[in-house]
């Protein structure tokens, strides 16, 4: 993050401490504006101050969106993917454009999308395929015409010349040179249950969330597999806080800086390759342990999609997004490391408080809901 | 050790002897040799010019070297050995480097053109067919005829960066004038997107796929649509004006109608600002016919467009102010094709030029006032006075004097003279000799009966009998007799003629196979699938039936017993449930699949179409070993 951040802007701002205020959508990378904005706030401020905010605008089917049930979204520099249930979305230049499957997506419904950064391809997992959408062309694999295992596709991510994707009858690997499937299953791997719901792929680690089966981890230089299962078993009790995984349901993974955070029906976790540390309701500002969705920051911060609305975690604090569950307003809350909860005045929210997916725009979020597709632009503090 | 310095006499004489030669075969009196003849053919496929113009490189596929000439005396300068039968080449934007693809070996040959040395070998891709660099020297891009794509290279190093997805069958790259884009063309229709019925009944759909340089990203997908076998594309120096050749196949009817204009249209579709919305013109006329459209020029001034017609054994010329004021006057067609009017062409071709056999790659000088085409199968290049539209002289390569066995079988296989009204050849449906990926309805097994997918001819020799249904027992009778009464529509072949052509097919040589190991070892997967093709058993211990295993209809070396089975795959339309037993070589390459191309994928053959089991033993087996067996198929 810091690299685009140069030395005259941070004299300019005032301090170089305030360097250290990281943008909350970025790992790397950050546009110069990052900065200057998080020049304005100090880090010995009072938590809810320094807490991103968000005018949250929020598009449907009224304004073009192809469905209002959005099952994940995928930022592309300026152009914004989202994969609904009747279609997938490219909003570009304030207009949406709808594929469907007379265009050659795999199903109309689709559950997850993954960027090629290097060519601009983006592959979308469906309900009945894998589709990969390159310059306008679509070509779908599926479980009959193809290698693929499944074709109920629920997580994809490119990892180099890979595809990995996550489907209802195990894992897959595509190489897109080769063209060569690899399948992973309980034949070839320590995966109990092979309804695979997410991937995370890096070029050092690839991570499954398997549903009911914990997290598998492939390690890319030894091609070896190792599976991290809640120690309690099908429990869904925690007989000893951060033991290991919190729940052997998986919904979400995300692998960024050496850090895997892992989301569950019944909490979170975040693993360093040594420690485990999980979060629940009950301990966390986390505002459900049901968590469809994460994606890391970095190995510190990350944002929790769950079935009562969007949270963030800067590694201390947390600040949850949401229409609130008393009176269906918008709110946003600070919960700090003592669990002081505060309240912080916003007039917009997420269009739902069921969140389903998470990219960022440089310093803003899009955020996927059951209702609706939210982009939230940050706020000047 | 070919190299060597001509004397502009020794040039004269021999282009004398060439054009005698020539015009021998012309006249139907080929100079024959013997049979056991050595076949050191140059086979010139492209041809560049220098920066200055004062050299002429001539990509020689046959020879695998590039001849270096020099312009004005046409006399040999060098001649630079490269890899394996090179495709395709192209100069660096500042003239410094000559880049070639290797197609069978899967390299690239970098030559310093001050020294006239290949000072690197970069590997690359499965078969690199042409290469162009970017204007500000970082990238290299790369089209790939077997891997689909356009691989974006380091331009200093090699290193492969990425791959973009392309058409299937990748192999031709042009740079746009103001270096922003490149155009990607490909030899065999897309597959199609969803799967139907009529599937193996509906137009290819081609591409050209727009690259941007900057950004080393697919920028745009141009369809062409109804086209299958999409070549070279030419943009005009003020980048108002694109064009490129293709083949337009009318393989939804049956293929009787020759005598009718029936079964290809020989191509350009035009794009770019002059044009507005991109159009598709034919350059066929009745009675002249411009048989496989393969290079492309336009000239400096964008006065004319000038395209070679390998089967045709011509250059069509066409006047581009006619041309724009024909696609501008009449209505815009509704599929955006004039392709079906055979009196379109006559309002903007201007001239026909008579060159060698099977001319392919072109360039003018910067002048304009000279056209040089590369003659592949007569080892010459035509050089044509633009002025006077006529060929001013012919400069002939190093090679052979005499006309092989297996060059003569090649010249009739590319040639489209042999058939009614020269509309079509051979290689009209067997692009470079391979097939062309889709499917035909032929006229001996009645109209609208027995749809077949088109095959591929690599390493047929000893697969007999041919034909799906295992009607012709040999390549005389499948490429004389039936092909003369049925497609060519036309006089027979003379005995010689028909011998040597049967000679030619029956020696194509396989391409090396891009899923082997290195010394034929094979992949844990590989493994497990070649344990899968050769079983007896079933995997809940029930004996397998001979007949029903892979291993005994696809035995031998070449993957075919040659005996005719029912796999279970008749449709209604099909004469018989009899087939053959396809060979398998090459099998990963030659989508679709099945004897009526039904089969998109190798996978449908039976998760698809096997639902019985009549196919081979398959429905046992679970996702992932299919897909092993699938990864063995690909290595035969």
């Amino acid at each position: 993050m810091k690299k685009s951040i140069t030395i005259a802007m941070l004299l300019a701002a005032g301090t170089m401490a305030l360097a250290a205020l990281p943008a909350v959508g970025q790992a790397s990378g950050v546009q110069k504006s990052h900065a200057a904005r998080a020049a304005s706030a100090t880090p010995q401020a009072p938590a809810p101050s320094r807490m991103p905010r968000y005018r949250f605008e929020n598009f449907t089917t009224a304004n073009g969106l192809p469905d209002n049930h959005v099952f994940a979204v995928l930022v592309d520099g300026d152009r914004i993917w989202a994969g609904t249930e009747n279609g997938l979305g490219l909003y570009e230049d304030g207009k949406w454009k709808t594929y469907t499957t007379k265009d050659g997506l795999a199903h109309r419904a689709v559950l997850s999308l993954a960027l090629d950064k290097r060519t601009g391809d983006v592959w979308a997992g469906t309900m009945a395929g894998l589709s990969r959408v390159s310059g306008g062309r679509i070509d779908s694999y599926t479980q009959l015409n193809s290698g693929l295992s499944n074709d109920v596709v629920y997580g994809v991510s490119v990892g180099g010349e890979n595809v990995w994707v996550a489907t209802a009858a195990g894992g897959c690997r595509l190489d897109i040179r080769t063209g060569q499937w690899s399948l992973y299953n309980e034949r070839n791997t320590p995966m109990v249950e092979i309804w695979a719901y997410a991937v995370s792929a890096t070029p050092t680690k690839v991570y499954f969330g398997i549903w009911g089966s914990g997290v598998l981890e492939y390690d890319q230089k030894t091609g070896r597999w190792d599976k991290y299962d809640d120690p309690d078993g099908e429990n869904e009790i925690v007989l000893f806080k951060d033991q290991g995984l919190i729940h052997e349901i998986v919904t979400s993974v995300s692998f960024v800086d050496n850090i895997l955070w892992a989301a569950t029906y019944f909490g979170d976790s975040r693993y360093d390759g040594r420690y485990w540390h999980n979060f629940l309701t009950k301990d966390s500002g986390l505002p459900s342990n049901f968590t469809n969705f994460v994606k890391g920051v970095d190995g510190k911060r990350a944002w929790f999609g769950t079935d009562k609305g969007l949270a963030y975690y800067d590694g201390v604090n947390w600040v949850v997004y949401r229409h609130s569950l008393k009176d269906g307003k918008p709110e946003m809350t600070v919960r700090d490391a003592q669990g002081k909860v505060t309240p912080v005045a916003v007039t917009t929210a997420p269009a739902h408080n069921y969140v389903l997916g998470i990219d960022f725009q440089g310093d803003d979020i899009w955020v996927a809901t059951a209702k609706g597709l939210s982009h939230g632009i940050r706020q000047q503090p | 050790m070919r190299s060597r310095i001509q004397t502009a006499v020794g040039t004269g004489l021999a282009a004398l002897a060439v054009g005698l030669l020539a015009a021998a075969f012309f006249a139907g009196r080929p100079v024959h040799a013997n049979a056991g003849d050595h076949e050191d053919y140059a086979s010139p496929l492209e041809v560049l010019l220098s920066a200055d113009g004062a050299r002429l490189y001539v990509l020689c596929q046959q020879a695998e070297e590039v001849r270096v000439l020099d312009s004005a005396s046409y006399a040999v300068i060098k001649n630079i050995a490269v890899g394996r039968v090179p495709r395709g080449f192209s100069l660096s934007p500042d003239g410094a480097r000559l880049f070639v693809a290797n197609s069978w070996d899967d390299t690239l040959s970098v030559i310093d053109t001050q020294t006239l040395v290949v000072t690197a070998t970069w590997p690359v891709g499965a078969e690199p067919s042409s290469v162009v660099e970017d204007r500000a020297g970082k990238h290299l891009f790369v089209a790939n005829r077997i891997s689909n794509d356009v691989a974006v290279l380091d331009a200093q190093t090699g290193a492969e960066e990425k791959r973009l997805l392309a058409g299937r069958g990748s192999s031709y790259l042009t740079l746009s004038p103001d270096g922003g884009k490149v155009y990607a063309t490909h030899i065999y229709p897309n597959p199609r997107p969803n799967r139907s019925e009529l599937d193996n009944r509906m137009p290819p759909e081609s591409e050209i796929t727009v690259i941007d340089t900057a950004r080393a990203v697919v920028a745009d997908r141009m369809p062409l649509h109804a086209v299958a076998g999409v070549f070279h594309v030419a943009v005009s120096v003020d980048g108002r004006l694109g064009a490129v050749a293709e083949y337009h196949p009318k393989n939804l009817v049956p293929l009787a109608h020759l005598e009718h204009g029936g079964a290809f249209a020989d191509t350009l579709t035009l794009f770019g600002a002059d044009v507005g919305l991109q159009v598709e013109v034919p350059l066929d006329e009745l009675e002249r016919y411009a048989a496989q459209p393969f290079g492309v020029a336009i000239a400096p001034d964008k006065s004319r467009i000038y395209v070679t017609c390998g089967g045709s054994e011509m250059v069509t010329v066409i006047d581009v102010p006619k041309l724009l004021r024909f696609i501008h006057t009449r209505p815009h067609p509704a599929s955006g094709s004039f392709a079906q009017d055979l009196s379109a062409s006559s309002n903007y071709v201007v001239a026909r030029i008579p060159v060698g056999h099977n001319p392919r790659g072109l360039t003018l000088a910067r002048d304009g006032r000279r056209l040089f085409v590369a003659n592949r199968l007569e080892d010459t290049i035509s050089v044509i006075d633009t002025r006077t539209d006529r060929v001013a002289s012919t400069i002939p390569m190093e090679g052979p004097k005499t006309v092989s066995v297996r060059r003569h079988g090649e010249q009739t296989f590319y040639t489209a003279r042999q058939s009614f009204q020269g509309q079509i050849g051979c290689a009209s449906c067997h692009i470079d000799s391979t097939f062309d990926g889709i499917t035909w309805d032929l006229e001996p097994d009645g109209f609208g009966r027995d749809i077949v997918d088109n095959k591929m001819l690599e390493d047929i020799k000893d697969t007999e009998p041919y034909k799906w249904n295992g009607g012709n027992p040999d390549i005389p009778t499948e490429c004389g007799p039936r092909t003369e009464k049925y497609f060519w529509r036309s006089e027979q072949y003379d005995n010689r003629t028909l011998a040597d052509l049967a000679v030619y097919i029956r020696n194509l040589p396989p391409r090396p196979n891009r899923w082997r190991l290195p010394h034929g070892e094979l992949t844990p997967a590989q493994e497990r699938g070649q344990a899968l093709f050769t079983r007896t058993v079933d995997k809940f211990g029930k004996p397998i039936s001979e007949y029903n295993r892979c291993s005994y209809c696809h035995s031998g070396p070449k993957g075919t017993n040659q005996k005719l089975f029912d796999v279970g795959t008749r449709k209604g339309t099909d004469n018989s449930g009899l087939l053959k037993s396809a060979p398998l070589t090459e099998i990963g390459l030659t989508a679709p699949y099945l004897h009526d191309g039904s089969a998109r994928t190798l996978e449908e053959i039976w998760t698809v179409y096997n639902p019985d089991d009549k196919h081979g033993r398959t429905n046992d087996l679970t996702k992932d070993e299919l897909n092993d067996l699938i990864e063995y198929l690909r290595t035969r």
